[in-house]
């Protein structure tokens, strides 16, 4: 016996609109955080906790950002760097700063970034190393606490 | 006349193409957001040594010498404190707070109390976690209400030695 499908063949349309809506919005959540003016963060640096530690209110006119690793290396702009071969690096940035209308070193902002557990001698040796370029404002960058 | 209006025709249109970008977006913005952690600045003052010998006859401010000294794999060992209190307790950060607030409040003069620097002497291979901690115990602390009391606000550090 053969059987027969009664049922008759029709095309279902779902109302697609809410879903898209929420997509879009979901779009636009993630569009307003995604943040690329922080590329100079190094991922592997576990930076020391600090419940005064407040983000900077102004945005310095040229800033150089170290990462610091523990065992002395360097990360800057993605590049691995022992701290005594800064030099070129430092120089160049001082004259990039001056091109960007910065001309004098003291004005340029050094964000040292560094491991948690790396002796502070290292973090001192590089604001050493900084200072031979002229270099003579330093902050410490830490990760916010929450109280 | 009579006009004739004509069935007004519905038409489709296909979303397949605008949903499938629109998904791709989303899958790309979700895979590249990270939640990062607040982060905040601690300022250190370290001036070129040539400028701080051509400024000799400038009155000096207040100076707090705060020594850092590490014990066993670069942890904190003791805090000297003007080279005459040692704090070694488990509490040495909120005793070098207080000590820190006692000496503000001891100037009388707001002003010249804003002045007052601590200079840091850390062993080489202290950790930099405890660094930290003792900047944030001598720059300020949180009350009670959750406000920050602001004590130290110019911090430099004396040069380093290897095997300090």
């Amino acid at each position: 016996m053969r059987l027969r499908n009664t049922k008759s063949c029709q095309i279902l349309e779902g109302d697609l609109t809410p879903m898209i809506d929420m997509t879009f919005q979901l779009i636009a959540f993630f569009m307003l955080l995604i943040n690329f003016s922080e590329v100079d963060r190094a991922e592997e640096i576990t930076l020391p906790s600090s419940v005064l530690a407040v983000p900077p209110e102004v945005r310095p006119d040229y800033q150089v950002i170290l990462n610091l690793e523990p065992a002395g290396e360097v990360i800057f702009e993605g590049q691995r760097t022992q701290i005594e071969r800064m030099d070129p690096i430092l120089i160049r940035q001082v004259n990039s700063a001056k091109r960007e209308g910065v001309d004098n070193p003291a004005d340029i902002a050094v964000i040292i970034r560094s491991h948690e557990d790396t002796p502070t001698g290292l973090v001192q040796e590089l604001i050493a190393k900084c200072q031979e370029a002229e270099l003579q404002s330093f902050s410490l960058r830490v990760k916010e606490k929450i109280n | 006349m009579r006009m004739e209006v004509s069935d007004p025709e519905e038409i489709k249109l296909n979303m397949t193409a605008m949903i499938d970008i629109v998904f791709q977006l989303l899958v790309f913005f979700i895979m590249t957001f990270k939640i990062v952690a607040m982060e905040g600045d601690f300022n250190i003052k370290m001036p070129l040594a040539s400028e701080s010998a051509d400024s000799l006859d400038v009155e000096l401010p207040d100076l707090i010498t705060v020594r850092l000294l590490a014990g066993e794999n670069g942890n904190i060992a003791s805090i000297v404190v003007d080279d005459n209190e040692t704090l070694n307790e488990i509490t040495m950060y909120q005793e070098l707070t207080r000590i820190v607030e006692e000496r503000l409040a001891g100037e009388g003069d707001p002003e010249k109390a804003s002045e007052t620097e601590v200079e840091f002497e850390i062993a080489y291979n202290l950790k930099y976690s405890y660094t930290v901690k003792a900047i944030e115990a001598v720059s300020g602390r949180i009350q009670q209400d959750g406000s920050v009391k602001k004590l130290i606000q110019k911090v430099k550090f004396k040069d380093a030695k290897k095997g300090s």
